[in-house]
């Protein structure tokens, strides 16, 4: 009995994709994030919740140090991937986000064709090493973003020209084609109807088995639907981080509580 | 008399919104939703009186001397005016009218007094008029304007519906004045052309603009050919854009993307500096310092160096082109919004990659408006090049030779004794009109070219 329980602790320890620890992260006086431990598993998807401004953009983008683009912005802390710092000095930050790829919040996709934006990264980094490679990337990734139907016929067209959920899905295969180890995605679906929300909820699903999936999300079925592990964040602390089953039937703290069930928020 | 119009004017004005607004006020107090906030009211009528009464007062003024000389002229005794020709009648209107002004130069003779009377009486009458207008018509339209007060008077729309019309009109004064500019141009060209035949000024190779001034003198047979000149003006242009251009550009980007916060706040300041020294500055640096450097670092070479080079104009001008390209580039690059940033580098890309492959396609419009901006400013520039390129028209393209520019030919053209008729004076217009005429194709270009390539953002 006993040596089972070590034998799963094992698992899960080879497991973590990335660990979180002690985190702080400072706008120039405004302290956003306060002392946060996570063990982000990989071949997972971990949901983040909790009230708007509560740092789980903030958080997010730690992880793949898109925070060292902000001027006014400051992180403390220990974050390792794969057991590597990724703060160390060692550690290219370019090469980082290759590896820990994000969809943002609002779609941005480039001023440029469909096609152009989805071969972005695999250019950039040297994936393909003809055009017949590159195609099949592109419409691999299109693919699972599960926009690939709508825009086979216009590739040429430029992205910017596509509506706000098929955006937000360029945006999706945009990250997915540069094959990152983990995929950060900060409320992905907030653009998107039903049908779209389904399509992306679907291939997040699909990506675990490959990836560590990281999720912002607002909506509490969507967590429930998609995630493994759900972490609660709130006003910069990271209030609960458990097994999603357990967040959403047993939560052990309060205000986690109140916050599924609508009371804060 | 003048003064007092505008000041009645000006008292109207106030008068009709205090009415309006205290009718309005009133109207309120007794109840009812209203549909214009009082102060609307108020600016309605004040824009009501001001409008077409400042535009019937500058009107007046424009037209009242003219028919007041013709009055007095045509009032003046028979035969006073008997042959003389146009330009003696100027000379009498002008000495009646410094007698009126109180400024009398020996024994003028009785009629010509008289006439100056009725100069000061006239001017007079007409002001006494004007004050009138302005009084009977400021009024009425008071008068108008106070019984359109109700609840259901739309004085916001009134208001806007005057400002547009003002604005409207302050466009279309640009707008006359860019056509009023050309016609006159083109009317002067014309009248070149007729002197000199349109081959031989687009083609000719010899630009040497003399004209004998009179009849039996002996001079050369002046030329207009405007090949060299404009060549000239293309070379300096093209120094100095191959000076601007690379500098301006990576300046700006460093500034925009590469720099720290304390860099960026000294730098671009600096920068701005730069744009504000006068040309006639940059024209004795040039001449002073620059020319003189390369001709002795020529010398070191075993190079023969002209005095006044090319290179010593065009790398001035370059220098003074460097704000410009720079400020538009950074507004350019600002201007792209944060989160294509965001994209590129979350893709794994490095600032550079980020600027060469995002940033600089999307700021493309706003980069290229400014390198236009440049060459047009760098074309028509004429105060570097009068003090620092050479006078001498010459077929060359090397910088390190003395060449010289439409603008310079145009200055020097005008400058000295010379009438408006003659062929010589009516040349600087031709080069004006095709200087006018390449900055425009070269817009026009590059605009296509924009058009093609940008790659917007929303
Ligand atoms: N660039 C910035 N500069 C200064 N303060 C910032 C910046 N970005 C975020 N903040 C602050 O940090 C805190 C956390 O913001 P964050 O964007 O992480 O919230 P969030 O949880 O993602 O909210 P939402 O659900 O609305 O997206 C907020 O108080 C916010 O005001
Ligand atoms: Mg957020």
């Amino acid at each position: 009995m006993n040596d089972i329980r070590k034998i799963e602790r094992d698992v899960n320890m080879a497991n973590t994709k990335i660990s979180a620890r002690s985190v702080d992260v400072f706008y120039g006086e405004t302290h956003a994030i306060r002392n946060v431990s996570v063990d982000i598993a990989d071949r997972t998807v971990t949901a983040f919740i909790g009230p708007s401004g509560c740092g789980k953009s903030t958080f997010l983008r730690c992880l793949n140090r898109m925070n060292d683009t902000i001027e006014t912005c400051r992180v403390t802390g220990d974050i390792e991937l794969d057991g590597r710092d990724i703060n160390a000095r060692s550690v290219d930050a370019v090469q980082l986000r290759a590896q820990v790829g994000m969809v943002f919040q609002k779609p941005n996709p480039f001023p440029k064709s469909i096609y152009d934006n989805v071969a972005y990264g695999p250019k950039i980094h040297g994936m393909a090493r003809n055009k017949a490679e590159l195609d099949e990337i592109v419409e691999k990734a299109l693919r699972r973003g599960a926009i690939w139907d709508e825009v086979k016929d216009r590739l040429h067209a430029p992205g910017t020209g596509l509506s706000g959920g098929q955006q937000q899905r360029l945006c999706i295969a945009r990250a997915v084609a540069t094959e990152p180890e983990v995929l950060l995605m900060d409320e992905p679906c907030s653009a998107l109807d039903p049908i779209a929300t389904a399509q992306v909820e679907e291939l997040i699903d699909e990506l675990r088995q490959d990836y560590a999936v990281v999720i912002v999300t607002h909506s509490m079925q969507q967590a429930a639907r998609v995630s493994q592990k759900t972490a609660f964040f709130h006003l910069g602390d990271l209030v609960e981080y458990d097994d999603t089953d357990r967040i959403f039937t047993n939560p052990r703290d309060q205000r986690t509580e109140s916050y599924i069930t609508g009371r804060i928020g | 008399m003048t003064g007092f119009a505008f000041l009645l004017l000006l008292m109207a004005a106030i008068l009709g919104y205090m009415l309006n607004r205290y009718a309005a006020q009133s109207v309120r107090a007794g109840g009812g939703r209203f549909h214009s906030l009082t102060g609307y009211h108020g600016m309605f009528s004040a824009l009501l009186v001001l409008v077409p009464v400042l535009t019937i007062i500058l009107a007046w003024l424009v037209l009242q001397g003219p028919l007041i000389d013709r009055m007095v002229m045509g009032g003046l005794p028979q035969g006073a005016l008997q042959g003389l020709d146009t330009g003696g009648r100027q000379l009498v209107l002008a000495e009646i009218k410094s007698i009126a002004g109180g400024r009398v130069f020996g024994t003028p003779e009785d009629w010509k007094l008289a006439a100056a009377d009725r100069l000061v009486a006239l001017r007079e009458t007409s002001g006494w008029l004007l004050v009138v207008v302005v009084a009977v018509l400021g009024l009425s339209i008071i008068a108008f304007a106070r019984s359109r007060v109700s609840a259901g008077f739309r004085a916001r729309q009134g208001v806007e519906r005057i400002v547009s019309g003002l604005m409207i009109f302050c466009s279309t004064v640009a707008v006359f004045t860019t056509v009023g500019i050309i016609l006159s141009l083109t009317f002067e060209t014309y009248r070149f052309f007729q002197a000199v035949p349109v081959s031989e000024f687009l083609f000719g190779t010899n630009w040497e603009p003399q004209i004998p001034i009179r009849a039996d003198q002996i001079a050369a047979e002046g030329a207009f050919g405007w090949l060299p000149v404009i060549l000239g003006t293309m070379v300096i242009t093209v120094v100095a854009l191959v000076v601007a251009i690379p500098i301006g550009l990576l300046s700006a980007i460093y500034l925009n993307e590469f720099a720290p916060g304390r860099v960026r706040s000294v730098v671009k300041p600096v920068l701005e500096i730069l744009a504000g020294v006068p040309t006639v500055v940059y024209g004795f640096f040039a001449i002073l310092v620059v020319a003189p450097a390369i001709r002795s670092f020529g010398a070191t070479i075993d190079i023969d160096v002209a005095p006044n080079t090319a290179l010593a104009a065009g790398g001035v001008m370059g220098i003074m082109l460097i704000p410009f390209i720079s400020s538009f580039a950074d507004d350019a690059l600002s201007a792209v919004p944060q989160a294509m940033r965001d994209g590129s580098l979350g893709l794994g890309a490095t600032r550079g990659e980020m600027m060469t492959t995002v940033l600089f396609p999307a700021a493309l419009p706003g980069i290229v408006g400014g390198i236009l901006l440049a060459v047009s400013r760098a074309i028509g520039e004429t105060m570097i090049v009068v003090m620092a390129a050479g006078l001498m028209a010459r077929m060359t393209i090397n910088p390190l030779d003395s060449v010289t520019t439409v603008t310079v030919q145009i200055v020097t053209l005008l400058i000295g004794d010379t009438s408006f008729d003659n062929p010589k004076t009516l040349a600087a217009f031709a080069l004006g009109m095709m200087l006018f005429l390449v900055t425009l194709v070269i817009n026009i270009f590059a605009l296509r070219i924009v058009r093609k390539y940008r790659e917007a953002y929303d």
